[in-house]
C-alpha cells in the first residue's frame, strides 16, 4: 500500500540527519519574515545547507512562504523565491496569492503547496488552488475525518495533513503581549520580554493553557494540548492521504525526533500489515504519551469532534 | 495624510468639488434595519441570508425579505450586497447552485464571499450577482489584490490591518474597487485565522458560529523550569485581546482621497438607533466633504452623535500606523450607551403638531427627549401630554411598540426617532 509521506519540523540544520534517521520523508523550514509559526529559524545560509543535507539523505525540503503579506514585503519575494529554486528547494509553501504569482514569473516550475491553516475546508477549494498552480493543499486542522477522507476522495492535488503537534488557534498582527506590557506600565519589560518563550494563558472556565507568542507576523496563539492520532492512522492511509505532518513547534528537537520515530513504525506497520498495527498501536499511543512534557497534554484535534455553527 | 487627488475631484465655479464620491455601505441585520440604513442615506446595504453568511445569530433574510429588501433599496436608487463569506465545507456545497440563483433572482447587487467555492460557483450560475472578496480573506498587499483582480472580480474588501499609506499603494497599482472598515467592531486577529471558538466552544468561527472569545479575559504566565510565573500582578487587570470599535470619522477626508470606493460601517447585529445614528452621521461628513473639500472641517457635533449609540471605545487600529495598548480593552467590557432609543416616528400632524410615535424605549411626561432623522436638524425637547391612539392621557408610554401621540415643537417626519439621555 501507498505510503504517505512524513513530513516534520526541524528546529535547526543538524537536527535534519537526525530526523532522517528517525524515518521522516521530507522536512518544512524557513524564516519568520515569510513563514509562519516554524519550528526553527532558518537563515538564507541554513536552508542551502538543510536542502543539501535533506537531499543527501533522499528527504524534500518544504519551504514556508506562508505569512500574510503587506506591500513593504511584495518586492523581495521574487528574491526569495529565486533563492530557493537556486538552492533547490522542493517546494514553496503559501497562504497569499502574491506568493503564487510571483512563484509564477520568477521560478513557474518550483512546486507550490497550498497552505492557510485555517481556510482548507472543502476540496473544491483545494482543486482551485490546484488550478492556479499549487501541487498540493494542506487542510484545515478544523476538520473532522470524515471531511478528511471526502476532501481526498474528490481531490486534483495532494492533501497534507496534520497528525501531531500544536495547532494554531489565532494570528493576530497585534503586538498583543507587548501591548500588556505597556499597559501594566511595564516598559522595560515590552522589549525583553515579549520574544520570550514559554507564556501561556489561562483559561479559568475550561482549565486551559494556551501558549501563546510573538513573533515578526504579530502574535499567535495555540492550542492547549498536542493532536496526536498515531493510533488512528489506517482510514487515511488506506485513503491514500498524500502526507502526515507532526509539527514540532514549542517542542525540543529530542522530542520531535523521538515522535518522528514512532511515527515512522505506526505507518510503516499500518500499510505493511494492518492487523499488526491494530494490536500494536495502543503501545505506540503510550509511547507517544510517555514523550510528552508534563504541561503539555495529548488528545484528538477535531478529527473525531462535530463543529456546529 | 491628506493629499489632494485629481482623479476624483473637479474645479467647478472656481471651486474643487469631489465628483467622485465613495459609496457608503451600511449593515441591515432584517428588514427593517434595511429600511431604516437606506431612509438615513446609505448608499448600499449588506445584509446576510438564511445560509453561507458570518453571522449564524443575526436575523438573517428570507429569499421573500431580500426581494422585498431590494425593491425598497431599489426605490432610493440604493443597493444591496449578501454577505456568503464563510469557508464553506463539504456539507455546505449541496445547495449553494440554488441559493445563488435566487439572490440573483431576487435582484441582489452583488455577494461578498471569500471562498474560492461560492466565487466560482456564482459566475457559473448567477453570473450578474458582482462578486466582492470578503475581509475574511485578509488581504494585505496590492500583488494579492491583483490576483483577485485577474479572476475577474469587481471589488475587493481589504484587511483590516491595512492602513492609509498602504490603501494609498494599492490604489495607485491595482485598478479595482477598494471597500474598507470605517466604523464598527474589529476582529482582533487577521479575519479568516481565527479558530478560537472552534478550540473552546465546538462552533466554528469561519462559518458564522463565532463566540468573540477574544473578547474574553485571560491570564497570562511563563513557564519557567516547571514553574507557571504570573505576569500580572494582584489588582492588575487581565490579559486580554479585546480590540476597541473602529471609527474612523475624522480620517473621512483621507479615505476620499485615496479614492477608497466604499467606506464600510461593521455591525449587522446593533439595533435601528445604532443604524440611523451612525449612517446619518457618515452621510453628513461624505456629503460635506465631496461638496467643499478644501473648506471641510469636521463639527464636534457630529464626533458626539456617534458617542451616543456607542457601547465600547472606539480607537482607529491600523489606519495610522500600528496600534499601540490604547487601542485594546483591558478590564472593561461593552457599557451601556449614554442614550437609549425612545421611539420611532410614524407621522406628523402639522396643523396640531402633534406627533405619532411608536414606543421603543420607557419615556414618561417631563423626560427630555432629542429628535433627529435625514429631512431635520437634531432638536430637544421635553415631553408634555402623552395621549393614547383615541385620546386618552397617559402617564407615561410604557409598553413596547405602543403608539402614543404628543406634542413637538418642530415638525417630523416618518423614520425619524427619538432618543433619551440614559
Amino acid at each position: 500500500m501507498k505510503k504517505p509521506e512524513l513530513l516534520v519540523t526541524p528546529t535547526s540544520v543538524a537536527h535534519i540527519d537526525e530526523l532522517a534517521e528517525a524515518g521522516a520523508d521530507a522536512v518544512i523550514i524557513g524564516e519568520q519574515r515569510y513563514g509562519l509559526r516554524l519550528a526553527g529559524e532558518f537563515s538564507r545560509a541554513d536552508v542551502a545547507a538543510a536542502v543539501k543535507a535533506a537531499h543527501r539523505r533522499g528527504m524534500n525540503v518544504y519551504v514556508a512562504m506562508n505569512a500574510i503579506f503587506h506591500n513593504d514585503k511584495v518586492d523581495e519575494l521574487g528574491d526569495y523565491v529565486a533563492f530557493l529554486a537556486d538552492v533547490g528547494a522542493d517546494a514553496i509553501v503559501f497562504g497569499d496569492p502574491a506568493v503564487l504569482l510571483t512563484v509564477r514569473e520568477t521560478a513557474p516550475h518550483m512546486k507550490l503547496h497550498w497552505s492557510t491553516e485555517t481556510t482548507a475546508t472543502n476540496w473544491y477549494a483545494c482543486n482551485y488552488w490546484g488550478r492556479k498552480g499549487a501541487k498540493r493543499a494542506v487542510l484545515a486542522r478544523e476538520l473532522n475525518m470524515d471531511a478528511i477522507l471526502e476532501i481526498k476522495a474528490h481531490a486534483e492535488v495532494e492533501i497534507e495533513v496534520q497528525v501531531h503537534g500544536a495547532t494554531c488557534m489565532y494570528q493576530s498582527k497585534r503586538s498583543l503581549i507587548g501591548s500588556y506590557f505597556e499597559y501594566q506600565g511595564k516598559v522595560m519589560e515590552v522589549e525583553r520580554k515579549k520574544y520570550e518563550k514559554g507564556m501561556f494563558l489561562y483559561d479559568k472556565e475550561r482549565d486551559n493553557k494556551y501558549p501563546i507568542f510573538e513573533d515578526e507576523n504579530g502574535t499567535h496563539i495555540m492550542s492547549p494540548n498536542d493532536v496526536c492520532i498515531i493510533d488512528e492512522l489506517g482510514d487515511m492511509i488506506e485513503a491514500g492521504i498524500d502526507s502526515f505532518k507532526i509539527d514540532g513547534i514549542l517542542h525540543e528537537p529530542r522530542y520531535i525526533t523521538d515522535v518522528t520515530k514512532l511515527y515512522r513504525r505506526a505507518i510503516d506497520l499500518c500499510a505493511d500489515d494492518r492487523e499488526r498495527y491494530e494490536r500494536e498501536k495502543e503501545e505506540l499511543l503510550a509511547a507517544v504519551e510517555a514523550l510528552q512534557p508534563p504541561h503539555r497534554r495529548i488528545d484528538t484535534g477535531f478529527f473525531f469532534k462535530e463543529t456546529v455553527y | 495624510m491628506l493629499v489632494k487627488n485629481d482623479r476624483i475631484s473637479e474645479i467647478i465655479d472656481g471651486k474643487r468639488v469631489i465628483v467622485k464620491k465613495p459609496e457608503l455601505l451600511a449593515p441591515a441585520g432584517n428588514l427593517e434595519k434595511l429600511k431604516i440604513a437606506v431612509h438615513y442615506g446609505a448608499d448600499a446595504v449588506f445584509i446576510g441570508g438564511q445560509e453561507y453568511s458570518l453571522r449564524a445569530n443575526a436575523d438573517n433574510f428570507t429569499i421573500e425579505e431580500i426581494r422585498e429588501g431590494v425593491e425598497f433599496a431599489n426605490r432610493y436608487g440604493a443597493k444591496v450586497y449578501v454577505t456568503a463569506n464563510i469557508y464553506a465545507h463539504n456539507e455546505n456545497i449541496p445547495g449553494l447552485d440554488d441559493y445563488l440563483r435566487a439572490l440573483e433572482d431576487a435582484g441582489v447587487c452583488g455577494i461578498i464571499v471569500a471562498d474560492p467555492l461560492i466565487i466560482e460557483t456564482a459566475r457559473r450560475v448567477a453570473p450578474k450577482l458582482e462578486v466582492h472578496l470578503s475581509t475574511q480573506q485578509s488581504l494585505a498587499n496590492w500583488k494579492a489584490v491583483q490576483f483577485w483582480k485577474e479572476e475577474g472580480l469587481e471589488r475587493v474588501v481589504l484587511a483590516r490591518e491595512v492602513g492609509a499609506e498602504e490603501i494609498r499603494q494599492i490604489k495607485e497599482k491595482v485598478d479595482i474597487e477598494i471597500e474598507a472598515f470605517i466604523h464598527g467592531a474589529m476582529c482582533s486577529a487577521y479575519s479568516g485565522r481565527c479558530v478560537l471558538s472552534n478550540h473552546m466552544t465546538a462552533r466554528d468561527s469561519n462559518r458564522g458560529g463565532c463566540c468573540q472569545s477574544c473578547r474574553w479575559d485571560y491570564d497570562l504566565y511563563q513557564l519557567s523550569d516547571g514553574r507557571e510565573i504570573p505576569l500580572f500582578e494582584k489588582g492588575d487587570a487581565p490579559f486580554a485581546m479585546s480590540a476597541k470599535d473602529l471609527n474612523l470619522i475624522r480620517a473621512i477626508p483621507v479615505m476620499i482621497e485615496l479614492g477608497v470606493d466604499s467606506l464600510k460601517i461593521e455591525g449587522r447585529m446593533k439595533s435601528i438607533h445604532y443604524v440611523a445614528t451612525v449612517v446619518s452621521v457618515y452621510r453628513k461628513v461624505i456629503d460635506a466633504y465631496c461638496a467643499d473639500p478644501d473648506h471641510f472641517m469636521i463639527r464636534e457635533e457630529w464626533v458626539r452623535e456617534l458617542e451616543k449609540c456607542a457601547n465600547r471605545e472606539t480607537a482607529p487600529s491600523f489606519f495610522d500606523g500600528f496600534p499601540d495598548y490604547t487601542n485594546h480593552m483591558y478590564g472593561t467590557h461593552s457599557r451601556k450607551t449614554t442614550h437609549e432609543f425612545a421611539g420611532l416616528v410614524l407621522g406628523y400632524d402639522p396643523k396640531t403638531g402633534i406627533a405619532t410615535v411608536q414606543q421603543r424605549n420607557h419615556f414618561r411626561p417631563g423626560d427630555e427627549v432629542e429628535f433627529f432623522g435625514p429631512e431635520i436638524e437634531n432638536f430637544t425637547q421635553v415631553i408634555e401630554k402623552i395621549w393614547d391612539e383615541d385620546g386618552n392621557e397617559l402617564d407615561a408610554a410604557r409598553h413596547p411598540l405602543q403608539i402614543v401621540k404628543f406634542k413637538v415643537k418642530r415638525p417630523l417626519f416618518p423614520y425619524n426617532m427619538m432618543r433619551k439621555e440614559n
